[in-house]
């Protein structure tokens, strides 16, 4: 009993950090219909940024923040410069993301260097609460906490606010919303900013808890991908669910079929995509 | 003009087959192992072309094909003692087999989806060859494949017969591949690219002609696989991961999609670039990067794609 109640929590509190790393692909994907291969390079480097932020400045919600910052500006640099003139040309968006990618692998690891590091979690976030026989990091708890906050603020902003209301407006048709006097531009920058940042966040999460390190941003991507395209594109619902059920699989996966674990990961993927090629609630 | 514009093409083809067939002997052996590795990437580049140049579907998971042909070498050979024969049959026919399963759930998509399919389905291929480790040996990957015996009295231990080899499995699937995309089937492939609605009108199978060429795409990456597997002598899950299957949509789109030839041109690019800036730098990434953003700002057709272009006539790309 014991050994399901731990796997079911590791797998919930894994969902969760993908959650934060998949949410924001959902946005670029479902709602801009960018294929963003470079959505592991804002995990990786929004990791990384905390981690010098830390460093000098030694607090943690100044790391984040940092974080959230400076790769929404590398975000909203690579969308003007090349993404927004390659609407609807997947193969461009692939190859020249895939690049970006590559570059960012790259100076990274100049920037970096190649050893792996792992962030400083405040104290209040280290440690474990124990419940009769069993440990729960306090650190987890906390990735589940932020994911659930990040959820309720996407879904209240984009539901119940008027800028939730434009960008809404600016997906379903982008000709009309300019006509009625949304600046499209501003809204698909932001958000395309909005989707890089959070993954950034996730960086800055999954670095106190698996760390920072070169390749862990192709390590990451694919989960990213699964997530999005199980839950469906654009939906944050399908996201927040794709991100839980990816979360366990994986966990479950790993723990009773360590052979078999990513076939136990990516076969029920492939089955719902055979019944439901849009994902479970996407739209067509 | 046509009859000039064949001629030229003729010519070309010929003094390029002849530069592949005399110079290698007197190449280094590290300029003839590269040469060896562009030509089995160049049918890895040939048989994606037939989905993405010529039916336009870009597949994010054409590895696993390259990774189940070299797999199929790897555990044959080093755990049963297979020969070169049952090797290359398997490994052809398991791509294949598979193609036909993955064909079944990613041809009900299109565009974006159809992208995202093929990577997942990609992904379940690189699961097993990463974790299943009794089979597969995991991240250690399967190490020691000897050079193949064809049972011909040819050793193709050496560097120069081996590329000979590769060279004629090249120009076997160049020709195959031709055949393919030059017959009514072809063309069909190519009207489904330009408008499938229209060729259903006409009263073509539209999910079939794509289920066909996805499945003798995935037979022929299987070929490359099993050529690769005895080529580096080592296989291992980084031959079908994610990154494995981007840079075999790079070399199609660099050499110039349904051109065929642009493929392996491509892939020949690719592979003496990263292996040679390698040498002078450490910042090889940076530099393959770069090549990945040009191509698609610079030659978003590709440069045979380009070259057809300029040998129509057509100006109007020396301005844009």
């Amino acid at each position: 009993m014991d050994f399901w109640i731990l796997q079911l929590f590791h797998g919930i509190s894994y969902g969760a950090l993908l959650f934060l790393l998949a949410g924001g692909l959902s946005l670029i994907f479902g709602m801009m219909r960018i294929v963003n291969m470079t959505h592991g390079s804002y995990y990786l480097l929004g990791g990384y940024v905390a981690l010098t932020t830390i460093w000098r400045s030694g607090y943690y919600a100044l790391a984040i923040l940092a974080a959230a910052v400076v790769v929404a500006c590398i975000g909203i640099a690579e969308w003007n410069a090349f993404l927004k003139r390659l609407s609807g040309q997947e193969l461009g968006q692939v190859l020249t993301t895939m690049g970006f990618a590559f570059i960012f692998q790259d100076l990274a690891m100049v920037v970096w260097g190649g050893d792996p590091y792992t962030i400083p979690v405040p104290a209040m976030l280290s440690g474990a609460w124990r419940v009769g026989e069993l440990h729960f990091p306090v650190y987890r708890v906390f990735m589940i906490a932020a994911a659930a906050l990040v959820a309720l603020v996407l879904w209240l902003t984009l539901e119940r606010t008027r800028i939730g209301a434009m960008m809404r407006a600016t997906v379903d048709d982008p000709e009309m919303a300019r006509g009625v006097g949304i600046n499209v531009f501003m809204i698909s920058m932001g958000v395309f900013a909005l989707g890089a940042s959070l993954a950034s966040v996730a960086g800055v999460v999954a670095g106190g808890f698996v760390g920072v390190y070169p390749g862990a941003d192709f390590e990451i991507l694919p989960y990213a991908f699964v997530v999005v395209i199980v839950g469906g594109m654009g939906s944050l619902k399908g996201a927040l669910i794709g991100s839980l059920l990816v979360g366990l699989l994986d966990n479950f996966g790993k723990a009773l079929f360590p052979e078999l674990s990513y076939f136990t990961l990516f076969a029920p993927m492939a089955a719902i995509l055979a019944v439901r090629p849009t994902g479970l609630f996407g739209r067509a | 003009m046509a009859d000039r514009r064949a001629a030229l093409r003729g010519l070309a083809g010929a003094g390029g087959l002849l530069l592949l067939v005399i110079v290698p002997p007197y190449l280094s052996s590290f300029m003839l192992t590269l040469l060896t590795q562009a030509l089995i990437y160049g049918i890895l580049a040939m048989s994606l072309d037939i989905i993405l140049g010529y039916t336009g579907l870009a597949s994010l998971g054409h590895a696993a094909y390259l990774g189940l042909g070299a797999y199929s070498v790897g555990i044959l050979t080093m755990r049963y003692g297979a020969g070169f024969w049952t090797a290359l049959v398997v490994g052809v026919l398991l791509a294949g087999a598979v193609a036909a399963i993955f064909g079944l759930v990613a041809l009900r998509a299109t565009g974006v989806y159809f992208l995202m399919i093929t990577l997942a389905l990609g992904m379940v291929v690189w699961g097993l060859a990463h974790r299943w480790v009794s089979m597969t040996q995991g991240d250690n990957g399967i190490s020691g494949v000897p050079r193949p015996d064809l049972g011909i009295g040819v050793s193709f231990a050496q560097g120069v017969p081996f590329y000979y080899l590769a060279l004629a499995a090249f120009l076997l699937a160049f020709l195959a591949l031709r055949l393919l995309v030059r017959s009514p089937f072809g063309k069909s492939l190519v009207g489904i690219r330009e408008s499938e609605s229209r060729m259903r009108t006409l009263g073509y199978h539209v999910w079939l002609h794509k289920y066909i060429g996805f499945v003798v795409a995935g037979a022929v990456g299987g070929f490359a696989g099993v050529l690769w597997a005895y080529y580096n002598g080592f296989v291992s899950p980084a031959d079908l991961e994610l990154a494995t299957s981007v840079e075999a949509l790079l070399m199609v789109a660099l050499g110039g999609r349904g051109t065929l030839l642009g493929a392996p041109l491509g892939a020949a690019i690719i592979v003496l670039l990263k292996n040679l800036v390698s040498v002078y730098t450490h910042r090889w990434l940076l530099i393959l990067g770069a090549v990945y953003i040009g191509t698609i700002v610079y030659a978003p057709e590709g440069i045979l794609g380009a070259v057809r272009q300029w040998m129509k006539g057509d100006k109007a790309w020396a301005r844009s």
